[in-house]
């Protein structure tokens, strides 16, 4: 399959193996180790390190920043914007800038809302949704132009994805929303995390009857329970998670210093589960503040070393 | 209509205390139906007010007049002649009525008794909820009659988004999700293929964001 | 029943508690009473259905602004009790009395005496 961009991550997806993504959360302050010190924890068992933006609405190191920094030690970043914080003009804005430095992947998110935030009281911007984004990074790169119809001088080169969460309600609409985004210009998904491969292999097949498995590459989202407590957490106080009861009780009748080892060794059997299902051509590793366990989650899923391109 | 809500009396005696005659104003539309700044919204204030200075042993005049509305020049023509009599006005009807007050009036002080909140309907007496935020263009055809823009707390045009949980919006466990509102709506309408077609990026320019608004109607004018 | 309840009483008959406006309440004191109650039919007995459920409602409403500017929620109350029943109609009378000659008279009614 032909490559539209210079991104690592598309080659690698393009070639046909597995993909591997992990995230790095930057760090509430201006210290760029925080980044750097995660960077190196995992930059040999993945193909693509995502930066989150804002996550959960608490104010941290901007995305676009560590994402340079993450450039600039020659490694492969995914650009995470969110429509929650900047007008269209800082979005466009940003993603020059990230091109600039030849950023190369970007995951277009609309973003918690901030009330779950460090800053309740602040506004929420979404002049664009997240498909909308999707579409503008398209326009941008495909045609050259800004939103306003003017032509961009060195247009952005970047691998455009989005993300999808087959959990969240209504489920009816999760396919035909899959559909819409690769109708806005998606090339990538990665989804929110699995923990009900049941109903996660639902939504697969639904996708495939569709045909959409053909038409955008699947990255399955992973991140290993730490502790029975997680879970329960997960369960009950996350929305659009689905975390089932299963799961819960397999952690739960783990003695407590042993729930790490065994969250991470249903993380591994999951994930093995998951290469066998027609249509996922990834997976996105998100260890939150856990990343030293990236490395041995993806040798056991049998995916290292990771090729190169 | 639009849904106002009362002021905590705190902040209103605060505004007036260093007045000494005072004429509560309210309004017979929009304010009485939400039961804030109606007839007797003026003269439960009125009392309260009444009661609380002579407790701090100074006797004010609180008069107590109710009109039509206040968003209309003839209405607040009305209290022209005795409006001098006053040094202070507490109007309780709508955002729109203290500053129309304020403009007909330079010198006379107007301070707001209630706090507009947003166009909504009455979901049964006691309950009203937002519904409409004025963005100047109007898409309701083709969501179902539901309102994206209001009704969604991050306005997505192309929603749900990842949050949405059993229906309700990740911000409030009750508070409607508008998305599911508006997939429930096309399935009812038959028109479910719809929910595929992508809302193109909105116009905001004749939203708050294009700044203070008006509309002309020269046809009308004299 | 012929029993003796306090002279300092006004009452004011009206068919059902939730006839009673919270405006009327705050007028009392305004006007210098020092202490109003409402006598109702017990709750789910309501003659009119729940027009007392109404009235218990404008009463804690009452309480709330009546603290706010001073005069004391305590003032005012509800009392629930079925039509027949005169000894407790007696009783909540001497009691609610009791009550408010503890604590004082009506805090404007002096000031309002000296403006006047």
């Amino acid at each position: 399959m032909k490559t539209k961009t210079p991104s690592r991550l598309e080659k690698i997806l393009a070639s046909g193996q597995m993909a591997v993504t992990s995230e790095c959360g930057p760090p509430r302050g201006s210290d760029p180790d925080a980044i750097t010190k995660k960077a190196e924890l995992i930059k040999d068992h993945v193909d693509a390190i995502n930066i989150t933006d804002n996550q959960t609405s608490v104010t941290r190191l901007c995305s676009l920043a560590a994402c340079i920094r993450i450039k600039l030690m020659g490694l492969e970043p995914v650009l995470q914007m969110v429509t929650r914080d900047r007008n269209r003009i800082a979005l466009q804005s940003d993603i020059l800038g990230a091109a600039s430095y030849d950023i190369a992947n970007i995951l277009c998110l609309s973003g918690d809302h901030q009330s779950f935030g460090d800053c309740a009281q602040g506004q929420n911007v979404h002049d664009l949704d997240s498909m909308q984004l999707v579409q503008t990074v398209r326009h941008m790169r495909d045609e050259g132009k800004f939103l306003g119809g003017d032509d961009i001088k060195r247009p952005p080169q970047m691998f455009v994805g989005a993300a999808a969460n087959p959990f969240a309600d209504p489920f009816e609409i999760r396919v035909p929303r899959l559909a819409k985004k690769i109708k806005a210009g998606a090339e990538f998904i990665q989804t929110q995390c699995i923990y009900n491969l049941d109903k996660f292999e639902e939504w697969m097949k639904l996708a495939r009857d569709r045909g959409l498995h053909e038409q955008v590459y699947i990255l399955a989202g992973m991140t290993p329970m730490k502790s029975a407590g997680m879970a329960k957490y997960m369960k009950n106080r996350v929305p659009g998670m689905d975390v089932p009861d299963a799961l819960v009780k397999r952690l739960s009748d783990t003695p407590k210093e042993k729930q790490a080892e065994e969250g991470i060794k249903i993380c591994i059997e999951d994930m093995q589960r998951l290469k066998e299902v027609e249509g996922i051509s990834g997976f996105h590793v998100m260890a939150i503040e856990w990343e030293e366990m990236v490395p041995e989650i993806v040798e056991a899923a049998g995916l290292y070393p990771r090729p190169s391109v | 209509m639009i849904v106002a809500d009362k002021k905590p009396i705190e902040e209103i005696i605060e505004d007036i205390k260093d007045h000494q005659k005072i004429l509560v104003l309210g309004c017979n539309e929009c304010v009485t139906v939400c039961e804030a700044g109606g007839k007797k919204e003026v003269g439960i204030l009125a009392s309260a007010l009444r009661m609380y200075f002579l407790n701090k042993g100074q006797e004010k005049k609180i008069d107590e007049h109710t009109l039509e509305r206040q968003c209309d020049h003839e209405y607040l023509e009305e209290i022209r002649d005795d409006i001098d009599q006053y040094d202070a006005v507490v109007s309780i009807a709508c955002g729109v009525g203290v500053q129309f007050m304020a403009e007909k009036y330079l010198a006379m002080p107007v301070y707001p008794g209630v706090n507009t909140c947003f166009m909504g309907a009455t979901e049964e007496r006691g309950l009203w909820t937002e519904r409409c935020q004025g963005c100047g263009q109007c898409i309701l055809s083709r969501t179902g009659g539901i309102c994206p823009v209001s009704r969604c707390a991050k306005r997505v045009m192309n929603g749900p988004c990842g949050g949405s949980t059993k229906g309700m919006c990740e911000i409030d466990k009750e508070l409607p999700c508008a998305w599911q509102l508006i997939v429930e709506r096309l399935k009812a309408l038959e028109r479910f293929a719809e929910y595929e077609e992508l809302s193109p990026i909105k116009d905001w320019s004749t939203d708050r964001a294009g700044g203070p608004r008006k509309v002309v109607r020269e046809d009308v004018q004299s | 029943m012929r029993l003796t309840y306090p002279t300092n009483i006004k009452i004011i008959r009206v068919p059902c508690t939730g006839k009673v406006d919270i405006l009327h309440i705050l007028r009392s004191f305004e006007k210098g009473a020092d202490g109003v109650y409402a006598v109702g039919c017990m709750e789910g007995d309501c003659h009119y259905t729940g027009g007392n459920f109404r009235a218990r409602k404008r009463i804690e409403q009452a309480k709330k602004i009546l603290d706010t500017v001073g005069v004391g929620g305590d003032r005012v109350e509800m009392f629930n009790m079925a039509s027949s029943e005169g000894p407790m109609f007696a009783e909540v009378a001497v009691d609610m009395v009791k009550k408010i000659k503890e604590l004082g008279p009506n805090p404007i009614k002096l000031p309002k005496q000296d403006a006047a």
